[in-house]
């Protein structure tokens, strides 16, 4: 029988008014009035999965060339008016989205959308901005990643999991394609994605519907509609049903880890409820210091002095679950990969406790009732979940969902996602001196 | 209440609570989101480390909600779950804090898990061992990350002889030698009212907060037993350390002498800052370094008030090829604003970003509730929050070009290289 979860505050979130303006673009405006700030969020439907092939890269590349200047408003008066308001801004590019932000006092939303709606269009780039650029974005790959032989296996795990889509590409881009990105191939990607039909608009704060819309209408709606929105074209993956083991050794390793990862459906792939009782399996399997990977492998066997879980459920494709384990000395990944299995078996035979279930419930719907806190998070939790494919009714009604997961939804959603065949298994080991 | 006070200050929000047992906590009530957040501090933290036991008070502050009162770890850890409260404690170099989430409907549930945890710790074996052998495998992940590298090897130097010196969740040495004995030690010694802190902001009304605040901090002694940090002036100026490590880039921090919270010019050190390193884009290293010349992802620098040293930090990671152009205009930024002190637009533009930028500081309850913990914590009055603006508003250029001065002196700095940096 389901559980019974106690949460009904979650229901009584923020009244969200959302439109769409003429020219297409979408508007989402979420009220909190406790201190007189706004968060403006502009939301594109590109991410590094919709580089095109060997231009690995671009998506993130162009993000940071965002900030380089107009026609209208030359390199650096974004950001000092920014800077001058008292304002926060940033950007970050996601495999799916791209975002750019910006936090100020209330009374700044115009100007902000100002700017904003002006970038949409009106992109100036030369080679004398793009080149350092690039020197920049080839640092942060350096800094992120070569430096770094974790961040390298997991590069190794994902582009082993997707082996076709695009998923499987780094964000960032691989070093010899980020290397070839020159101006063309921005201004090219920019042309396609960065328009009206593409975009969402997401106004969190202290500010009124009407006021946003007048203000959107004046700034975001004057750019001219171009049709239609442009095509996701990602290849999909194949099933693969050959288990891969990618392992990396290096000398700076100083502590072994395993991890193993499984394609998943996403909320916008999934059957109705199967992601949201994956959420909740990966919540039982995983949670810091009640999940059942930490009980049996960290607490009761001590094989590990830690063991969690991870799934991406916002995603426009299919998507991934993975989990981790750091071995106790002594333990190999071996016997730690077996150990894992074990876990995930119990679960996807027996099922999972009523109490289990509970827990796991009142856990993430009480994650919803704490993110209206956070203006922020929340314009960042519409806009994921818009910019791949999910609806307002579906953010609202997320709790709802979880609510109505059975045990026996859970147990089928882990034996039929986590015990497929496929698996990509990722060991760090310590390359020991020849 | 003052009529003359505009209904837009943030002072007019705060509650002085003063509980029934004496216990102070500043409070905003506040209904939007049926939540209440906590935050306290007590002065102590990892400088109060034992000899030979550096990363005792961070694994104190890692096993303390591992059990407590009747609860072993697995039942306490379950009933946080079962009522969706976060309950999280940290120890820096000055103090231990702890966090608490919790929704309003589980007031007493929550309130009551921190009373356990902070009174009534069980420092059982198995906890303690698991959480000593996780602490020691994210050391071990640490040793060769070239960034965790670069930060120890700048805090030894610039604190060698003081607890400053070292790392605050230990080392691979001192983390075998820890006993429950040194957990209870500390614990009884640190833990207690006088110099408590205590933040909290959400659906709950004063009274019933007064209540709460005898119920958990009530039992604890009157008195801590801290001993006794000296002031210490960061050594290392003028030096360049290098670590090899086999990677295509360096990571480099950088830093001297800074001011302490107290100083009187620490608000237009503030202001200097922001304008050397401390404006995510407006800054003159992201300018110069980044780009101009795209010489790295990130170059930053800022103010670190210890409670007993101040100093000035900065970092960024280059190709090793270009390390020492970078270091060079990082240091010629650095002297030019302790010649000069920063230019008028500078400074201006400086001063309306951390005026315009204050309110951001505390837009969510968490976030409100640890600046009601600094605001005590640093002295700084009920009143801070309204005066803070005008405070950087009347910061003149001639402060601002002296307090350079005193921050960069004669431009030197310490830097702790790690990579395989060519030509330096």
């Amino acid at each position: 029988m389901s559980s019974t979860a106690s949460v009904p505050d979650a229901h009584h979130g923020p009244a969200i008014t959302d439109f769409k303006l003429k020219n297409g673009m979408q508007v989402v405006v979420i009220p909190d009035r406790r201190t007189p700030v706004v968060t403006h969020m502009v939301w594109y439907k590109n991410g590094s999965a919709d580089d095109p092939v060997g231009k690995s890269g671009i998506a993130h590349f162009l993000e940071h060339l965002m900030f380089k200047g107009t026609t209208k408003h030359p390199q650096g008066e974004f950001s000092n008016v920014v800077t001058e308001l008292g304002g926060q801004e940033n950007a970050f590019t996601s495999m799916d989205y791209t975002a750019y932000f910006q936090r100020v006092a209330k009374e700044h939303l115009g100007t902000m959308m100002e700017f904003e709606a002006d970038r949409m269009t009106g992109l100036v780039l030369s080679d004398d901005v793009v080149n350092p650029e690039r020197d920049v974005v080839l640092e942060e790959r350096r800094m992120r990643t070569d430096t770094d032989p974790s961040a390298q296996l997991g590069e190794a795990v994902a582009a082993s999991l997707f082996a076709h889509h695009p998923y499987g590409t780094p964000i960032i881009g691989w070093m010899h394609e980020i290397e070839g990105l020159n101006r063309e191939d921005a201004l090219n990607y920019y042309r396609r994605f960065y328009t009206p039909e593409n975009a969402i608009l997401i106004v969190a704060g202290d500010v009124e519907p009407d006021e946003v819309r007048a203000l959107a209408e004046k700034t975001y709606g004057a750019i001219p509609a171009r049709g239609e929105a442009p095509q996701r074209q990602r290849p999909q993956e194949p099933p693969i049903r050959a288990a891969r083991l990618v392992s990396l050794a290096d000398p700076k390793v100083e502590q072994p880890t395993l991890q193993r990862a499984w394609h998943a459906p996403s909320y916008t792939t999934a059957k109705p409820g199967e992601a949201e009782a994956l959420e909740l399996g990966m919540q039982i399997l995983g949670a810091p210091s009640t999940g059942r990977l930490h009980r049996t492998l960290v607490m009761d066997k001590r094989v590990a002095v830690a063991a969690g879980a991870w799934y991406q459920s916002t995603a426009v494709d299919r998507s991934r679950l993975m989990i981790y384990a750091v071995p106790m000395p002594g333990i190999t990944l071996d016997q730690l990969g077996r150990d894992v299995d074990a876990v995930i078996k119990a679960v996807a035979v027996e099922g999972v406790s009523d109490a289990e279930l509970r827990r796991a419930k009142t856990r993430l719907i009480a994650d919803a009732v704490y993110a209206q806190d956070s203006q922020s998070m929340l314009a960042r939790m519409y806009g994921s979940a818009l910019a791949t494919g999910s609806s307002i009714t579906d953010v609202q009604e997320w709790p709802h969902r979880v609510e109505a997961v059975t045990a026996e939804q859970v147990r089928e959603a882990i034996r039929d996602w986590l015990g497929a065949p496929g698996a990509v298994t990722g060991y760090l080991l310590k390359e020991e001196a020849a | 209440m003052n009529a003359h006070v505009p209904v837009t200050s943030h002072a007019s929000r705060i509650q002085r609570v003063i509980s029934p047992g004496g216990i102070e906590a500043w409070l905003v009530e506040d209904y939007t989101v049926p939540l209440i957040a906590l935050e306290f501090a007590m002065e102590g933290g990892a400088s109060q480390d034992p000899q030979g036991r550096a990363g005792l008070a961070n694994m104190l502050a890692s096993v303390i909600d591992e059990g407590a009162g009747p609860y072993d770890s697995a039942a306490f850890h379950e009933r946080l779950d079962e009522f969706a409260i976060e309950l999280h404690f940290r120890a820096d170099r000055d103090q231990f804090t702890g966090q608490l989430k919790t929704l309003t409907k589980h007031r007493a549930e929550a309130f009551d898990m921190l009373r356990l945890a902070i009174n009534e710790p069980r420092f059982d074996t198995e906890p303690v061992e698991r959480v000593r052998a996780q602490i020691v495998a994210g050391l071990r992940q640490e040793m060769n990350d070239p960034d965790s590298m670069a930060g120890r090897a700048f805090f030894a130097t610039a604190f060698a002889g003081h607890p400053y010196a070292n790392p605050v969740r230990g080392t691979l040495e001192t983390m075998p030698t820890i006993t429950r004995d040194d957990l209870v030690a500390m614990r009884q010694a640190c833990f207690a009212r006088d110099r408590l802190k205590i933040g909290v902001v959400g659906a709950i009304d004063a009274k019933t907060l007064g209540f709460a605040l005898d119920e958990t901090f009530g039992a604890l002694p009157a008195n801590a037993k801290l001993n006794a940090i000296p002031l210490i002036v960061p050594h290392g100026t003028g030096m360049r350390e290098l670590i090899d490590l086999d990677i295509p880039q360096s990571s480099v921090r950088f830093g001297a002498p800074g001011l302490l919270r107290t100083d009187p010019d620490w608000v237009a050190a503030v202001v200097v800052n922001h304008v050397l390193g401390g404006g995510v884009f407006s800054s003159r290293l992201f300018r110069e370094v980044r780009e101009k010349r795209g010489l790295a992802y990130s170059v930053y620098s800022q103010l670190v008030p210890f409670n007993h040293a101040g100093l000035y930090i900065g970092g960024t990671s280059t190709k090793n090829e270009r390390v020492k152009e970078s270091l060079d205009i990082i240091g010629a930024e650095i002297a030019s604003l302790a010649k000069d002190g920063p230019n008028e637009d500078e400074l201006s533009t400086a001063k309306k970003y951390l005026i315009g930028s204050y309110a951001l500081r505390f837009d969510t309850s968490t976030k409100l509730a640890d600046q009601l913990v600094r605001l005590q914590v640093e002295e700084l009055g009920m009143d801070y929050m309204d005066r803070r603006n005008g405070l950087v508003a009347a910061v003149t250029r001639e402060d601002a070009t002296r307090t350079a001065k005193r921050l960069f002196g004669e431009g030197q700095f310490l830097a702790t290289i790690v990579g395989r940096p060519a030509g330096l």
